[in-house]
């Protein structure tokens, strides 16, 4: 009556169990990381590779922008370094935008793996650094060269031995030197958990290699993958937005082909490169491509070389999202965030009941620093403090339901406590609560946006870097439901505010920031009398409109 | 004569401890005697005095002649998650209105275009708000709009809520707003509850400390009501002793503290079972112990080290979806800190999209049950493997005292999983198990690595209906060599919490920058927090000083001194994650920013692998915990396997070691003396459990009744 386990049941388990060990990895970096956008917003990946650099797991992380980056990151390393030149104790590192996840201030980290001398596999990790020099983080710079330091893939350690070298040229660079060694640091040793690990388990099922695991996994997830995305007739899918872009409309197009089991996006017909850093390197593009995808499609499917593979783009080189050197692309999820509701958007008749409306898109995120000014008894040599902020308007309404206020879609980023930014810096957050009747109408309301007002704190100014969209292109409705109410930015004694660029709050003066709200769904008037009703005594509409 | 009282969601634990001479009439070789009933939801005060008659009965004892009773209950943490709670509103400073709607502004799940966020516990329509502000350092920015809060407080009494919870921005470093606030009300609408935030829990953050007052004023007044109609009928029938209740953080409070702070006792059931495995392990000895308890619909894992389960300033209750992190309201209290699972033996069965099998969340619960209880369930569950694999007896399952049917578990499973896999039942009920043992392994790896621990060398302590069935196999999965399954498996939290000392965590936040440290503002911090723990502990003990207190052996006449243990949760600054550091040392003075920084550094290198020079550091919040000594029995002198233990049969069972089939003898555990060895394969039998041994495992009757399980060399 009892068999032992067949060998595809073991397979499963060691597959449950590398998802958790690329989990922990991922772990350790969170707890240890010195970036805020790493422990409050997720923004690392965490990965396990096979000998030819496939991607057999990947730890499920804030960042849907590391979905595809990651997994061909290891691909690039082979071609660098060379596996005859990859020794045990071997350490590589790179923040080359296009051969990473799109921007200097991505680190990624790569261990090879030895068993008996032979080289298994790798283990990878990325994580978002506080500085990388240059400019700063922001749209100003207007070429690659600006943005701070380029690291081409190198070794951080070979056969055990720290380049030293490199330390200290990252040390000079960049303006919280043990911060980001910190983070380097972090990332290496977490590569190491993960090799400790894969080599208990290995023992555990005494395999020399982790190819066996490799095609399991491969082979059951390309079979899902390409079932689900049957559900997508063959053929071709178009749709363009409008969004604010940096000073001038930037019109993004797609052209979606579906074929047997795979989809492919071009993105021909969209706007050229911006003189500023909001531009998209394609393996960026291509992440929030396949994350909008796997949502629709393929909900639950973990991500691995196999399931990533069916998603493929193109597009003219030099258009916005296929920035080639030296464009500037430091804030590359400004522009990389839409492209998830885009390409969602072209599929929209084809699966009616999964697309939502179009939502805020972007996050509305903020860097501010602090400077004192005298007066109030207080000097000037207080130090100055940098106060960074995340925060989400409404998303698109869903075929069923609302859509969600005031939560980040496609990006995974938590907000930050108010009391706590306030404990780190001098500001004072006055109002930051949902933004009435900002959800387009419909049969399922868009979600709401919120209203922010902040301002420095007494003795103080702040110099403030805005980096907004949707204020001229709102969110657009879907099947008969109304577009989210724009964004809006002003200042409290009336006097222009831009949604873009760095601009000053001087002592005593108030910012106001109302984050648009998602796309409505359906007609209006088929909303349901009860929805509607709580709509009302809830607050989240008024009646007076918006 | 002490009673142990656990009302959970479906059954009501009630635990007597007689004199502690064994083999005394109905009581076990530990001296216990206890009883399980349904718990009765409209009044839960109903099936405790049924468990407590008839344990009193069994003993033959009078009710009157038990001295006290610790309670402890998740029906705080049911009426969140079933969102049966007071009608209640939320009073906050003007701008905030949405902190606890908005939460972290993410999706617990990526991947879920239809996800549906759990809703807040106050609506928006009953949050109201007050012009005031009081700033980070505690200064005040707006002043307190007294005309505004009355106006305000004469609406919230003529709408007629029945609790009010308040909770205004920077309260945790000063409380003046709220408690004029407080004031106001209570002169406004008398008899309302009213809970605020910088009592209920003084910590930085908004989002929990406003989740949490809101928990407890909503919970508030029907656990008051209840609790106080318990101590009433218990009065009733003649028992004069007091009524202690657990904490989530494993230390009792009087009645009257947890009828104010009812948000306190969430966890309190998962807490006595932890206390449950920390006494075992002092017993036995042990200073690294991994808790592992699985029941019906979950599994819990707790690391006890140097006889303390370890301890969290958060907790995440009331998960709407499948316990996935994220989907539930995290609140602010001092709590043991375990990692819980949807793994327990009502865990359904199924093959996903890419054919692997996935075991849990979801859970048949006890109606209809597992397919092999034979009412109705037609999902292959986690019992129905371990029946179809041998390792249970169909005839003497459980306390239920159900029949199983084998065929119903392997046509379940064969419907369900085996069929889809083109597996045989057995091969199929296989990969259930392996699933279900690697989902909890993985849990258990990552709560290690959360902590900064190595698993082996770990002692496993396994209790709870389905642990001591899976303990073994996760223990082999785990590196762990020895594994203790103690008696009372099925009641285990009510046992815990006779073992539970009085304690009391207070917390609060205040930043500072240590390189700003100011030994006067952190003395006086302590010592506030010093006098707040201490008086919840002494306040239990004079409580209990009628009825002899939790330790039979104190002399009532001495009050104890607790012990006070300081605690500050540090970072480096620009980190996120604070991490909790003991200090040892009653007041500071100037080095004090040196002896913080020595400890924080010692603490974040066992923690991380190494520390980071040169980089500023910052306490973020500050801790005392007051407890007084554990009541724990005279230590184990271990006992050798001397004699065979009888067998009561053989049958086929599933090795673990082996991986393959194998004769397994069936053992009663009641028929095995002291030293008695049992040698795996073999399934150990009890009313309440059944402990399933390896070919590569030996096990050995203690003398305490627990049974040590250890790998053969």
């Amino acid at each position: 009556m009892i068999a032992a386990p067949a060998g595809d049941l073991a397979l499963q388990v060691m597959w449950n169990r590398l998802i958790s060990v690329v989990e922990e990895q991922a772990l350790s970096l969170v707890r240890t990381a010195f970036s805020t956008s790493v422990r409050e917003a997720g923004d690392l990946s965490a990965g396990v590779f096979d000998a030819q650099g496939r991607m057999m797991a990947q730890a499920v992380t804030g960042t849907p922008g590391h979905v595809n980056t990651m997994a061909a990151a290891v691909d690039h390393f082979i071609d660098a370094i060379g596996t005859d030149h990859m020794h045990p104790g071997d350490v590589y590192l790179t923040n080359d935008p296009w051969k990473g996840t799109g921007h200097l201030h991505d680190i990624t980290v790569v261990t090879p793996v030895f068993r008996a001398d032979r080289l298994i596999g790798y283990f990878g990790s990325t994580a978002h650094v506080v500085d990388i020099g240059g400019r700063g983080f922001g749209p100003d710079a207007g070429e690659i060269y600006e943005e701070g330091l380029f690291i081409p893939i190198m070794k951080l350690v070979e056969r055990g031995r720290l380049n030293r070298d490199l330390i200290a040229l990252i040390r000079a660079n960049v303006r919280e030197p043990d911060q980001v060694v910190g983070d380097v640091h972090s990332l290496a040793a977490c590569n190491d958990t993960g090799i400790e690990r894969l080599a208990d388990m290995l023992d555990e099922l005494g395999l020399d290699t982790v190819e066996p695991i490799a095609s399991f996994i491969f082979g059951r997830t390309s079979a899902a993958t390409r079932a689900a995305i049957a559900r997508v007739p063959p053929g071709t899918y178009r749709n363009t937005m409008s969004v604010d872009g940096y000073n001038e409309t930037i019109t993004l197009a797609v052209e979606l082909e579906a074929g047997e089991g795979w989809i492919h996006a071009d993105f021909a017909g969209t706007s050229p490169v911006s003189s500023h850093g909001i531009n998209v390197p394609i393996a960026y593009s291509r992440a929030y491509m396949t994350y909008g995808l796997l949502c629709a499609l393929a909900p639950g499917t973990p991500n691995n070389a196999a399931s990533l593979a069916p998603f493929t783009v193109s597009a003219p080189a030099g258009c916005i999202l296929n920035a080639r050197p030296p464009a500037p692309v430091s804030v590359r999820h400004v522009i990389g965030h839409f492209v998830t509701d885009l390409c969602l958007g072209a599929l929209a008749e084809v699966l009616a009941d999964v697309v939502p409306a179009e939502g805020s898109g972007a996050l509305w995120n903020f860097q501010a620093g602090a400077r004192a000014v005298s007066g109030a008894g207080l000097g000037r040599d207080r130090p100055p403090a940098e106060v960074l902020m995340f925060n989400s308007g409404g998303t698109g309404a869903r075929p069923r339901r609302d859509g969600l206020s005031a939560t980040a879609f496609p990006s995974g980023v938590r907000t930050m406590s108010v009391e706590a930014t306030e404990q780190v810096g001098p500001i004072v957050v006055w109002r930051k609560e949902l933004r009435p009747d900002s959800g387009g109408d419909g049969a399922y309301r868009g979600g709401l946006g919120q209203v922010i007002e902040l301002g420095p704190a007494e003795g103080y100014e702040l110099h403030f870097s805005a980096m907004f969209d949707r204020v001229e292109n709102p969110a657009r409705g879907r099947r008969g439901g109304g577009d989210g109410a724009p964004g809006r930015v002003r200042m409290d004694d009336g006097s222009p505010f831009d949604a873009k660029g760095k601009q000053l709050v001087p002592a005593g003066r108030r910012l106001t920031f109302e984050l648009p709200g998602g796309g409505g769904w359906g007609d209006p008037a088929l909303r349901s009398p009860e929805l509607a009703r709580d709509d009302l005594a809830q607050g989240y509409v008024t009646g007076s409109g918006p | 004569m002490r009673l142990g009282v656990d009302v959970g969601g479906t059954f009501t634990d009630v635990v007597l401890e007689t004199a502690a001479g064994a083999g005394r009439g109905p009581a076990g070789a530990d001296g216990l005697v206890s009883a399980k009933v349904l718990t009765t939801a409209a009044a839960p005060e109903q099936g405790v005095l049924e468990g407590v008659e008839e344990v009193a009965a069994r003993a033959g004892v009078a009710v009157a002649d038990v001295s006290s009773v610790i309670h402890g209950t998740t029906l705080a943490t049911n009426a969140l998650i079933q969102r049966r709670g007071a009608f209640t509103a939320f009073v906050t400073t003007a701008g905030f209105r949405d902190v606890i709607e908005t939460r972290t502004e993410s999706r617990f799940e990526q991947y879920d275009l239809d996800i549906v966020l759990p809703p807040p516990i106050v609506e928006r329509r009953h949050r109201y708000t007050v012009a005031e502000r009081i700033g980070a350092q505690g200064q005040v920015l707006v002043p307190f709009d007294s005309d505004g809060a009355r106006a305000l407080a004469l609406e919230l009494a003529r709408r007629g809520y029945e609790s009010v919870a308040v909770g205004f921005m920077h309260s945790y470093r000063n409380p003046d707003h709220e408690r004029r606030f407080r004031d106001i009300l209570a002169e406004a609408a008398g008899a309302v509850a009213v809970s605020i935030s910088s009592e209920v829990s003084p910590q930085m953050r908004e989002l929990e400390r406003f989740t949490t007052v809101c928990a407890n004023a909503y919970v508030q007044p029907a656990m008051a009501a209840y609790l106080h109609r318990l101590a009433d009928e218990l009065r009733a029938r003649g028992m004069a002793g007091p009524v202690h209740v657990i904490h989530s953080g494993g230390g009792l409070m009087s009645l009257e503290s947890a009828a104010r702070f009812p948000v306190r006792l969430v966890e309190s059931g998962p807490a006595g079972g932890a206390i449950f495995a920390a006494d075992v392990a002092a017993r036995h000895g042990l200073d690294r112990v991994l808790s592992y308890d699985m029941g019906g619909t979950t599994a819990k894992i707790c690391l006890i080290e140097d006889g303390a389960p370890r301890t969290a300033r958060t907790f995440e209750a009331a998960r709407t979806s499948r316990f996935k992190k994220g989907s539930g309201m995290t609140v602010s209290i001092p709590v043991i800190d375990m990692i819980e699972i949807g793994a327990g033996g009502g865990s359904i069965a199924a093959v996903d999209r890419l054919g692997r099998i996935r075991v849990g969340p979801d859970s048949a619960g006890a109606e209809p049950g597992p397919a092999c209880y034979g009412r109705g369930g037609a999902m292959p569950t986690v019992t129905d493997a371990d029946l179809a694999l041998g390792r249970l007896s169909p005839e003497t399952f459980g306390a239920a005292g159900i029949d199983l049917a084998p065929d119903a578990a392997a046509q379940a499973i064969d419907a369900a999983v085996g069929e889809a896999l083109s597996l045989d039942p057995g091969a199929a009920a296989v990969g259930i198990s392996e699933v279900v043992d690697e989902n909890m392994a993985n849990a258990a790896r990552v709560h290690a690595v959360e902590n900064g621990k190595d698993l082996s060398g770990f002692t496993m302590v396994a209790f709870g209906g389905a642990a001591p069935v899976h303990a073994v196999r996760l223990a082999q999965k785990l590196g762990i060599d020895e594994v203790l399954v103690p008696p009372g498996a099925g009641v285990g939290s009510a046992i815990g919490f006779l073992r539970a000392p009085f304690s009391y965590e207070a917390v609060r936040s205040h930043y500072m920058a240590l390189d700003r440290f100011d030994p006067g503002e952190v003395n006086a911090i302590l010592a506030d927090l010093v006098t707040e723990a201490a008086s919840f502990v002494a306040e239990g003990i004079a409580a209990g000083a009628a009825g002899g207190g939790p330790d039979p052996d104190s002399d009532p006449g001495a009050a104890p001194e607790p012990r006070i243990e300081r605690w500050v949760y540090m970072r480096y600054a620009g980190q996120g994650w604070e991490i909790p550091v003991e200090v040892d040392a009653a007041s500071f003075d100037a080095q004090g920013r040196e002896l913080l920084a020595v400890e924080f550094t010692k603490a974040y290198e066992s923690l991380f692998g190494r520390a980071i020079e040169g980089l500023a550091i910052e306490a973020v919040s500050w801790s005392v915990r007051a407890s007084l000594p554990r009541a724990t029995g005279a230590r184990v002198e271990r006992a050798d396997g001397s004699a065979p233990a009888p067998v009561a049969g053989r049958r086929r069972m599933f090795d673990t070691a082996a991986m393959a089939a194998a004769a397994g003898s069936v053992v009663e555990r009641s028929s095995v003396g002291v030293g008695g060895q049992v040698a795996g394969p073999a399934a150990i039998v009890e009313p309440q459990t059944t402990t399933v041994l390896s070919s590569a495992h030996t096990a050995v009757m203690q003398p305490d009744g627990c049974l040590l399980i250890r790998r053969r060399p």
